[in-house]
This record gives structure tokens, C-alpha cells and sequence, in this order.
């Protein structure tokens, strides 16, 4: 690349915590350049050192555990590192603005909206008073905030995540950058919203021509919005290329790793690619290439010699890659396939798997209660009727946005959560209504593994007595020797070696703590696991291994899988039947292929195409105003009529009746059927 | 790895046992009477119990990490010397005995003496028994007052007299400065040496844990390169040793910090407040734990009606004025014991009897800043979902509250309850001064400031009352409040988070 429309050029970037041989490298050499009105990815999972290089270049790097140890940063001619606090402060938010991944910690929460944006138009801009508030009114309708004259005397709490993040965007925006730097913009939203937001950022860039540098972790983004992409890897760049160079021939065996572990659906009964082991620790130095110890194509040479940058030329374009295999001059060994991967289990049980548990008309309302005598004044309908049927050995996946009663569904089948009516019949007995003693022992049938591995184990017990809990609760294993025995037998079953149990939670990664967390499960020797948001917390190499696992042990064991998930992805890949579900109430579900390949109910439709995919280019987006309705007063008649493109006055009236399609689908919308 | 290692309630119980045995035996064989106070049980409780805590925190990683981490900061390990230093003298001061009186002619058995001393007063021999007539200045050889005396030829004159023990050794007054400065000498030759030995000792326990000679431990212990500051600790033992040798000598023939009133050494009183101000300081917390953590932690797990009692029960509590309370417990106990005479054996048992119910007072009016602490961090451990998945398995309330949320709040426990402990020996000083505090006959240093009030306004100042007790409060508050920073750094993890 060369030519004077290069906005931003980074050289032999170094970031470092900490002194002495123990300091960890985070950013460890890296270089990359940003054209002027491009969007450039910096990709990578999570401990890769992506947001630090970004947090380096505005000399935001937390001080004093960390510091720039060397680099340049060439930013329209001026080198940004030389410069000194005060002179970094009129670059800030005025030619290089940020936005972060979470809009409710970057907002102040004491300051209304139009306060906050008019700090920045008065600091940078030096507008006066009145102009401010007509700039700030003209940014927030920019971004596409409704009713912006009145949004503005708004405090962020009185926003939605979404609204928030438009709100971050307006301000980030009101100092007219040359680049705006995005942290994750979308990674705390849902796919309905993130699509809004995406769209949002390109609509904005080609009004003001201002270059992006997005940090995301998510192909599926990358693949849609982005001109260039840099795959970062253990604090360094292991390729960049255009995303189209990049999408069709990835070199680096990390990269295409990443790719092959995305799940989808022409995926489904293979078991995923999967990355053995973790990132290495950065507070070491490498001889060798840092990806060695989890490459499958490494010899040994990879680990003595540090690959250096090479770059090719295809189509006048440039491709850099930091790998041995195609540093000229060195003769690579050829790559031996491994066997197995492939071949996983045959195709999906037949479809006529014995009732495991039936939910029928499933309600959850939390009163919310106000005044000195906590008089209830209304109810959030968190779930609102809810009918679900799991079969033996198979995945019902339960999706939905975030706030729509998937996870409280969930927790009520279990009764975590009291239900408010309903039922739920698991051995024809009703959970919601036995008796305390007797659903402590059918517990140990229905289990469940949440979201967050990290909360989700006590981190003042040893693993092995978190995963033989449940087993002294339900009385299995007589003596401490045979409970022993078993628990270094599932630690095995889930991967993990039996010394395990002798260690912390905190020891593990997340991903093996998920396994943790499915060994405890699986102790108890349960029929119905439900997994919330099993790998919505892992990365992608990361989740693969997950998925294989939760894959393997339901072929094994014949398990019943609730499978909560906002990932349409891993819904593709791993689900029989789907449940969609809007605003407490299920709007459509049936069995996955006919679901994903013809959505009938415009939720569904609208869900589906807002999720990012890797391959096709020119799918069109079906955009959803506005968000999600509170659960306290839910719009009447169809819940979505406020938002679905095809509303009809009648949908305003009534609440559409499920219909029963011939295969065997049940959709509720005045659309379908009548 | 040992297979099956040690129960970590072994050497705690076998140090607990022997010294409950030595405690209770050993008085007899050497003829004296034991006498076992209130306040002195529940010492030896905390004791053991802290003890066994010990035990049960060297066997739990995250637990030990941040000990292990104050243990290694220099500040920590000079206030925790200090305080050891005033933790021994406040143990010695807890054995109580009466001595045998001698035998009368046709007597049947023992008759013991109604004085109950410790094995405190035993060392400061000297001290307690050197009483002085009245008020005397530091190292002075006469009465701070004059008295009118009959000399030898008949007349009468104005003097100040010698004291009956302050310098009392010497003939020629002029010789004062220089037998002062000669012991003075001598004491911190004997720190030194005392020092010394300590440092060869340590040298040669630390060798055979480094494994390395013993002349290599010693210098690497003198160069400072050490995990544990030793070095630090052998500075401030050694000064604390020479001080105390200093002070052991003059106090031979000299009043160091003067006397009170009624003659009694200013510096045997300020030791023996020691014992007063380390009881007020523990036993409340002993008092108040149980209370704050069972009500915190059930309040914030059951909550509902569960929570609004107890939090009625601590906002209602904690909305009286603590003195109000205080003063009105102590009051009604004062009568109590006024009423009851027969109820006590000796003056001790009865000034000990006073002293713990100021501690439950205490503990009452103070558990509930805890509680309220320990209420919302249940709050908050409640919605984990390791909680959730332990419900899941069916495992009981009780059980979830004793493995999941009592040793997740633990950190919270320990850091308020050395917090809180310096604040305690203020608030005695402070109740005393008021004089709703401990029984005027117990040595303390709040009824030593409240005779201050007086002698402030007496011509010439009597000052060194005032002034003992201040330097000994000061010492042990600093310390403590040192120390109890230190823990609070190490086990606070929002101040750990901020370091990658
Ligand atoms: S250099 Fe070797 S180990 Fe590193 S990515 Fe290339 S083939 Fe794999
Ligand atoms: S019922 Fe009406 S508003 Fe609801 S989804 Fe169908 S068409 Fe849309």
C-alpha cells in the first residue's frame, strides 16, 4: 500500500504489563495501516491483545501496570506516541473517537444525554450554547434515535442497551473524526439490534467518509462490514489481507482453524474443527512460532525458528501471513490429514423419540410491587404461556432475543424460578406442583449448565468437590472412595485429567471450566440437561470444543438438550427442533430445517436474516424497528405488530391462534393459515 | 502429594489441649490458688479459636494467598510485632491466682490471700509493690509536694521529701544523672545482646528451612533478602528489646513514668490497661460475630419476611445513640451488682464481671454495621449461579448457607473485625472518661485519663499520667490500624483486580 491515502499507520506497536522477565507482552510487535474511509478488523479472541493495541494508540493503556514499551503511531503525519498528554486530549474524541462494548458502563450515568454530547461539541468544537443543543439534537437524529428533541434530556438508565450505544456513537461522532475506533460495538446486543447498529455505522461512513477500526471477535461481522482485516494471535498479527482474499483463501492454519470452528448447518452430525489447548501465556518469551504448540500442520521447525511477515501479491493486492509454510526459502514438510475429524455420528435420531417432558401453558409473572405497603401495581408477563415438548436424545433450541423469557423459562422448568400457573410434566408427575422433599430427589434427572462458567462454580471449593456435590445431595456413591472414583470418570468423560479435581476453578480457562460445569451435570446422571447460553461466553475455538462435547454425550447417554441460545449459528448446527420465542410467548416452532430454510412467522423471517454470515454476500436484511416492548405492558394483540413489516389492522386486535402446518410446525400469526 | 494428608484441627488441638492441662494444673504445683475469671475463659477460647482458624486458613489457597501476602509487607510485620508484643503482656496479665498466706499456729489447711495478682504482677515484681506516699514526677527521688516535717533539731520546715523507693539507693542527690544514664546504658547493652541472640536463633531455624548454612541465613536475613522482611522484624524486636530492657533496669530504683495519687508507679498502671483495652477489643467482636454473620447471611439468602425482621431489628438498633444505650446497660448493671454482693467472692471478680458486660454492650450496638455488610453481599452471592446450580441438585438451604455463601464472605468478616478492633479500645477510653465505662477499680487507660482531668489542673502539672497512657494507646492503635490496612489491601479485591 503506499500513497498519501493512508489515514493511519501503526509500526512495531509494543505493549507491556508489568517489569522484569515476568512481564506479560500483550502487544508484542504489530503493525498495520488504515486507508482514509475504509473499515479496517482487527480480529481475534479474546487475550489476543486486540483491544490493547487499540487502547495504544490513543495512549489509553492503564497506567501504571502497563506501558508502551515501543512503536510508532503515524496518524495524518503526526506521531501520536510522541505526543504529550494535553496534545493526545485534542486528538481524542475530536480526530479519533472510541466506542466500547458496553454502553452501560461508558455513559455517565448522573449526566442526561444531550449533557454528555454537548461536552464534547463544546470542547472540541468550542460551539456556543444553543448551537450545541441544535448539533446534538441533528447527531442523535443521525443516529437514528426517534423523538431526538426529547431523548435528549434523557438519562442513559432511561434507555435501552441499543438506544445507549447510539447514544455512545452520537457522542463519539459529535467531535467529527477522521477514525472511529469500535471495541466490540455490537457484542452486548442482540442480532436484530446489531444489524440496525452495523447498518448504522456503514450508513455513516458513507455520508462523512471517516475511516472505522473495528475490534471484534466475530466472523460473521467481519465477513459483512469490513474492507481489510488483520488476524491477530498471542499479541501479534498473524495475516491480514482484504476481506475477500482473505474469506475465500485464508493462509495462516490458525485462521482457517477459526474458520472450519464456526458452526453452521452443512455442518451438522460432523463434529466441528477444534483448536487444541490455549492461548500460550504472554509472559514468556518465544523461540519459536506462538501458534506452534496448537498447529496441526507445525514440524519441527516451528519450534525453533519465528516465522517472519511475508507478504504475497494476488490480483494486486497484498496477503501477509506470519507462518513458516510460506516464508520463501524454506522447504515445509507436507501437511498430513488427520483422520476423524470428519466422521462423526450418523445423522439425527429418528424422529419418533419417546416424550421426555412436556411443558404445557407455562407462566411466570413477577409482581412488581411500589409504596409503603408493597401494594403489587402491575406484573412483568416474563413468560406467558409456554408450550414445549422435549423428546428423549434430541435438542430443542429455544431461541430469542435477549429479554424475551427464554432464560427465566428455563430456570421455571427447573422451578429455580417459582412458576406462576402451568405445568410441567417430567415421569408424568407435574413439577411445578410437587412437593419440596420429592422434587429434591427427581433433581437429579434435570439439570442445568448456565452461561457464565466463571460464576457458575464456587471458587472456594476444589473441582472435585464442586462436581461430587450433587452426587452427596442425591445420595449416589455410598462411600468417599466410589464418589471419588466417579467423579475422576466424568472428569475424563468431559476431557479433563483426574488431577483436576484436586485444583481450583480459577485455574482453568473458561472453556474448561464449561466442562467442569458439564461433568457436574452429567454426576447426577440426569435425562434433561438445560443448557443457558452454554458458549454465548467462549470463543470460537473455543465453543467448537464445547458443542462436540455436549454432541458426544447426548449420542452416548441419549440426553434431552433445552438448549437456550440467542446464536442461530449453533441452533443450525446442533438443534432437532426450535422454539422462537417473542415476549414471553413462543411464536413459532418446529422441526430446525423447515424453521430455518422457510420461516414462516415475520419474527422468525426478520431474526434469521439479521444474523451475519460468513458466505453469502447478498442476503437482504429485514430491518426491525425499535426494540423489544417491556414485558410489563405488552403491546395488545400480536405482541410484534409494532415492528413487523406485515401488520394488518386485525393484528392490533387479536392475539393470532397457533396453527398446526402439515410438517408439523405450529406458528401463531394471522399471516399463516387463515 | 500426600494421599491423605493431616486433619488441619490436629496441631491446633494437641497446642489447645496442653495448654488448657498447663493452665489448669499447673497452679497447684505450685501452691497457689488459681482463679478463673470470666473475661480469662473466654481469652483462652478466642485462643483456640483463633487457633484453629489458623489451621483452617493454612489449608484453604485463597485464604492463605493474601496472608502470605501481608506477611510479606514491611509495614505489616512491624505493627504485628508491636502488636504481639502487647498480646503477650495482655496473656501473661490473664492468669489469675491467689497466694498462699503463711501458716498461722493450729491452723486447719490453707487460708489464701483475698489478693488476686497475675503472673503479670510477678514480673513487674518491683513495680507493683515500690508505692510511693503521692504524686511524684518521672525519675524523681522526691515527692512532687512539699510536707511539712519535724527535722531532727525540732524545728519544723517545708521540704520535699525523699521518696520511699524512688532513688532510694542513692545517698548523694547529685549522683542522680549519672546513675540514670549508667543503667540506662547497661538495659540497652543487655537489648543489644538480647537482640543478638534472637538473630542467631532465627538464623538458625530460617538455614533449615532455606537449607543453606547457618552463617548464610544469617547474612542473607542482615542483606534483606528475604520473602518475609525478617529484617524489619528483627529491627523492631530489637528495639522493643532494648527498650523494654532500658525501662526493666531503671524501674529497679526509678519511677520511669512517675507515680499517681495514691503512690502507685505510673508504668505499672499503663501495663497492666493493657490486658484491659485487648479484652474490650477481642471479646466484643467474639461477642458480635455470631450474631452479625447468622442474621447477615440468612437476611440477604431468605429474604422476604426473614430479611424485613432482621433489617427492622438492626435500623431500629442502630437509629438509638450507641453512648444512650450504653449508658443505660451499664447503669442497670451497676445496680445489679451493688444489689448483689454475695454474688462475688473478691473486688477482681466483680470489676471482671462489669468489664465483660461493657464488652456485650458493646458487641450489641456494634454488630450491626457487619450485618448490614454481610446482608448485601449475600444479595448479591445469592443470584450466582453456583447457588442456583447447588439448588439444582437438591442440596438443602442450611447446607448451601454454610459451603457456598459463608466461606465466599469470610474476607468481608476478617477485614471488619481488625478494623473495628483499634476503634474498640478507643471507645473504653472514651465510656471510661464519661465514666460509663469499666468499674473504677479496674486499671485502665480510660480511668487513667479520667484522673488526668484533675491532675491537668493541679499546680505543678501532673502531666505523666496523662502522657503514659497516651504513648501506650498510641503504640497499640497505630499498630493495629498499620496491621489492619494491610489485611484490608490483601483481601479486598477490588483493590486486587486493578493489577493484571
Ligand atoms: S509456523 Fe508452523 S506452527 Fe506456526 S502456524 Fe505456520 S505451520 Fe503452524
Ligand atoms: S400476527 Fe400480524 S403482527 Fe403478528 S406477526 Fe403475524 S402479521 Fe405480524
Amino acid at each position: 500500500m503506499s500513497g498519501d491515502d493512508i489515514l493511519l499507520r501503526v509500526r512495531d506497536l509494543r505493549v507491556q504489563f508489568g517489569q522484569g522477565p515476568q512481564a506479560v507482552r500483550a502487544v508484542d510487535g504489530v503493525d498495520f495501516a488504515i486507508r482514509r474511509g475504509e473499515t479496517f478488523a482487527l480480529l481475534g479472541e479474546s487475550g489476543c491483545g486486540k483491544s490493547m493495541s487499540a487502547l495504544a494508540l490513543l495512549q489509553l493503556v492503564p497506567r501504571p501496570a502497563g506501558r508502551i514499551t515501543s512503536g510508532e503511531v503515524w496518524f495524518d503525519g503526526q506521531d501520536l506516541l510522541a505526543l504529550s498528554e494535553q496534545q493526545m486530549r485534542q486528538v481524542r474524541g475530536h480526530r479519533i473517537s472510541m466506542i466500547f462494548q458496553e454502553p452501560m458502563t461508558s455513559l455517565n450515568p448522573v449526566m442526561t444525554v444531550g449533557e454528555q454530547i454537548g461536552e464534547v461539541l463544546e470542547q472540541h468544537l468550542g460551539l456556543p450554547r444553543r448551537a450545541r443543543r441544535d448539533r446534538t439534537i441533528e447527531l442523535l437524529t443521525d443516529v437514528g434515535i426517534p423523538a431526538p428533541a426529547r431523548r435528549i434530556d434523557d438519562y442513559p438508565h432511561q434507555l435501552s442497551g441499543g438506544m445507549k450505544q447510539r447514544v455512545m456513537i452520537a457522542m463519539a461522532l459529535a467531535g467529527e473524526p477522521d477514525l472511529l475506533i469500535a471495541d466490540e460495538p455490537t457484542t452486548a446486543l442482540d442480532v436484530t439490534i446489531q444489524a440496525q447498529v452495523l447498518e448504522l455505522l456503514a450508513k455513516i461512513q458513507r455520508d462523512t467518509g471517516m475511516a472505522i477500526l473495528l475490534i471484534t471477535h466475530d466472523l460473521g461481522i467481519v465477513a459483512e462490514t469490513v474492507d481489510h482485516v488483520a488476524v491477530m494471535y498471542a499479541g501479534q498479527i498473524v495475516e491480514a489481507a482484504s476481506r475477500r482474499e482473505l474469506f475465500a483463501s485464508p493462509l495462516h492454519p490458525y485462521t482457517r482453524k477459526l474458520f472450519a470452528a464456526v458452526p453452521d448447518r452443512r455442518k451438522r452430525g460432523r463434529k466441528l474443527e477444534t483448536i487444541s489447548g490455549n492461548v500460550p501465556p504472554l509472559n514468556r518469551r518465544f523461540t519459536g512460532c506462538r501458534f506452534a504448540e496448537r498447529c496441526d500442520e507445525a514440524w519441527l521447525r516451528c519450534r525453533e525458528q519465528a516465522p517472519a511477515w511475508t507478504e504475497r501479491e494476488t490480483d494486486g493486492e497484498t496477503h501477509g501471513v506470519r507462518c513458516l509454510r510460506y516464508q520463501p526459502g524454506i522447504e515445509a514438510p507436507r501437511v498430513v490429514s488427520r483422520p476423524g475429524s470428519e466422521t462423526g455420528s450418523g445423522e439425527t435420531k429418528p424422529a419418533s423419540a419417546s416424550t421426555l417432558l412436556t411443558v404445557r401453558d407455562l407462566k411466570v409473572h413477577f409482581p412488581i410491587r411500589k409504596g409503603l405497603f408493597k401494594r403489587v401495581v402491575g406484573h412483568v408477563y416474563a413468560v406467558d404461556g409456554v408450550d414445549l415438548q422435549i423428546a428423549d436424545g434430541r435438542t430443542l433450541a429455544l431461541v430469542g432475543e435477549s429479554g424475551c423469557g427464554k432464560t427465566t423459562a428455563g430456570k421455571a422448568i427447573l422451578r429455580l424460578i417459582a412458576p406462576t400457573a402451568g405445568e410441567v410434566i417430567y415421569d408424568g408427575q407435574d413439577l411445578a406442583r410437587l412437593p419440596a422433599d420429592e422434587l429434591r430427589r427427581l433433581r437429579a434427572r434435570l439439570q442445568i449448565i448456565f452461561q457464565d462458567p466463571f460464576a457458575s462454580m464456587n471458587p472456594r471449593m476444589m473441582v472435585g468437590n464442586i462436581v461430587e456435590e450433587g452426587m452427596r445431595a442425591q445420595g449416589i456413591g455410598r462411600t468417599a472412595e466410589e464418589r471419588r472414583q466417579r467423579v475422576a470418570q466424568l472428569l475424563e468423560q468431559v476431557g479433563l485429567p483426574p488431577e483436576a479435581a484436586r485444583r481450583y476453578p480459577h485455574e482453568f480457562s473458561g472453556g474448561q471450566r464449561q466442562r467442569i460445569c458439564i461433568a457436574r451435570a452429567l454426576a447426577v446422571e440426569p435425562r434433561l440437561i438445560v443448557c443457558d447460553e452454554p458458549t454465548s461466553a467462549l470463543d470460537v475455538s473455543v465453543q467448537a470444543q464445547t458443542l462436540n462435547l455436549l454432541k458426544d454425550l447426548q449420542d452416548r447417554f441419549g440426553l434431552g438438550y433445552l438448549f437456550i441460545t440467542h446464536n442461530i449459528s449453533v441452533v443450525a448446527y446442533l438443534a432437532h427442533d426450535v422454539a422462537v420465542m417473542y415476549l414471553g410467548r413462543i411464536v413459532e416452532q418446529g422441526p430446525v430445517d423447515a424453521i430455518l430454510d422457510d420461516p414462516r412467522h415475520p419474527y422468525t423471517r426478520a431474526l434469521l436474516s439479521a444474523v451475519p454470515s460468513l458466505d453469502e454476500n447478498g442476503r437482504e436484511i429485514i430491518r426491525l424497528e425499535g426494540e423489544l416492548p417491556s414485558p410489563i405492558n405488552p403491546p395488545p394483540g400480536c405482541h410484534f405488530h409494532p415492528r413487523c413489516p406485515d401488520a394488518m389492522p386485525v393484528c392490533a386486535e387479536r392475539y393470532p391462534d397457533p396453527v398446526t402446518l402439515p410438517d408439523g410446525r405450529v406458528v401463531k400469526c394471522h399471516l399463516v393459515g387463515d | 502429594m500426600a494421599k491423605r494428608s493431616r486433619p488441619f484441627w490436629l496441631w491446633p488441638a494437641v497446642t489447645v489441649l496442653i495448654l488448657a492441662l498447663a493452665w489448669w494444673q499447673l497452679p497447684a504445683q505450685f501452691g497457689v490458688r488459681p482463679v478463673y475469671l470470666w473475661t480469662d475463659r473466654l481469652i483462652f477460647l478466642l485462643l483456640a479459636g483463633a487457633l484453629f482458624l489458623g489451621g483452617w486458613i493454612r489449608r484453604r489457597e485463597h485464604l492463605r494467598q493474601p496472608w502470605v501476602e501481608v506477611f510479606r509487607q514491611r509495614r505489616a510485620m512491624v505493627a504485628l510485632v508491636v502488636l504481639l508484643a502487647f498480646v503477650i503482656t495482655g496473656l501473661l496479665d490473664s492468669v489469675h491466682y491467689r497466694k498462699p498466706l503463711p501458716m498461722v499456729d493450729g491452723q486447719q489447711g490453707v487460708q489464701y490471700s483475698v489478693e488476686v495478682v497475675t503472673l503479670l504482677d510477678e514480673l513487674l515484681g518491683t513495680l507493683r509493690e515500690g508505692t510511693e506516699k503521692t504524686y511524684s514526677a518521672p525519675f524523681a527521688m522526691t515527692q512532687l509536694a512539699r510536707e511539712t516535717v519535724t527535722l531532727p533539731d525540732g524545728t519544723q520546715s517545708r521540704i520535699r521529701p525523699r521518696l520511699r523507693h524512688g532513688g532510694a539507693h542513692l545517698t548523694d542527690p547529685s549522683q542522680r544523672g549519672r546513675d540514670i544514664l549508667a543503667s540506662g546504658l547497661a538495659g540497652a547493652a543487655i537489648g543489644v545482646g538480647l537482640t543478638m541472640l534472637v538473630w542467631l536463633l532465627l538464623g538458625a531455624i530460617l538455614s533449615r528451612r532455606w537449607q543453606t548454612s547457618w552463617r548464610a541465613a544469617l547474612t542473607r536475613i542482615v542483606h534483606g533478602r528475604t520473602e518475609v522482611p525478617w529484617r524489619a522484624i528483627l529491627v523492631t524486636a530489637g528495639s522493643l528489646l532494648v527498650l523494654m530492657a532500658m525501662t526493666a533496669l531503671w524501674s529497679r530504683h526509678w519511677h520511669v513514668f512517675g507515680t499517681d495519687k495514691v503512690g502507685e508507679d505510673v508504668l505499672y498502671l499503663a501495663i497492666k490497661s493493657i490486658r484491659t483495652g485487648l479484652v474490650i477489643g477481642t471479646l466484643t467482636t467474639l461477642v458480635m460475630l455470631p450474631f452479625a454473620i447468622l442474621l447477615g447471611i440468612m437476611a440477604g439468602y431468605f429474604r422476604g419476611w426473614v430479611d424485613d425482621i432482621i433489617q427492622y431489628l438492626y435500623t431500629t438498633l442502630s437509629s438509638i445513640p450507641g453512648v444512650l444505650l450504653i449508658a443505660a446497660a451499664v447503669l442497670s448493671i451497676q445496680v445489679y451488682i451493688a444489689n448483689h454482693p454475695d454474688l462475688f467472692e473478691t473486688a477482681t471478680d466483680r470489676a471482671d464481671l462489669r468489664l465483660l458486660a461493657l464488652c456485650v454492650i458493646l458487641g450489641i450496638t456494634s454488630w450491626t454495621n457487619l450485618c448490614r455488610l454481610l446482608r448485601g453481599e449475600t444479595f448479591k452471592l445469592r443470584e450466582m449461579d453456583y447457588i442456583q446450580a447447588a439448588t439444582a441438585f437438591g442440596v438443602g438451604h442450611f447446607t448451601i448457607l454454610g459451603r457456598h455463601v459463608l466461606p465466599n464472605v469470610l474476607h468481608i468478616v476478617l477485614i471488619i473485625v481488625v478494623l473495628d478492633f483499634s476503634g474498640l479500645v478507643l471507645a473504653e477510653a472514651v465510656l471510661s472518661y464519661v465514666g460509663v465505662g469499666v468499674d473504677p477499680s479496674t486499671i485502665s487507660w480510660g480511668n487513667m485519663i479520667n484522673g488526668a482531668r484533675l491532675e491537668l489542673a493541679r499546680e505543678p502539672v501532673v502531666w505523666w499520667s496523662l502522657a503514659a497512657a497516651f504513648v501506650f494507646m498510641f503504640a497499640l492503635v497505630l499498630s493495629a490500624n498499620l496491621f489492619a490496612d494491610a489485611v484490608r489491601d490483601a483481601f479486598d479485591p477490588r483493590l486486587r483486580e486493578q493489577s493484571p
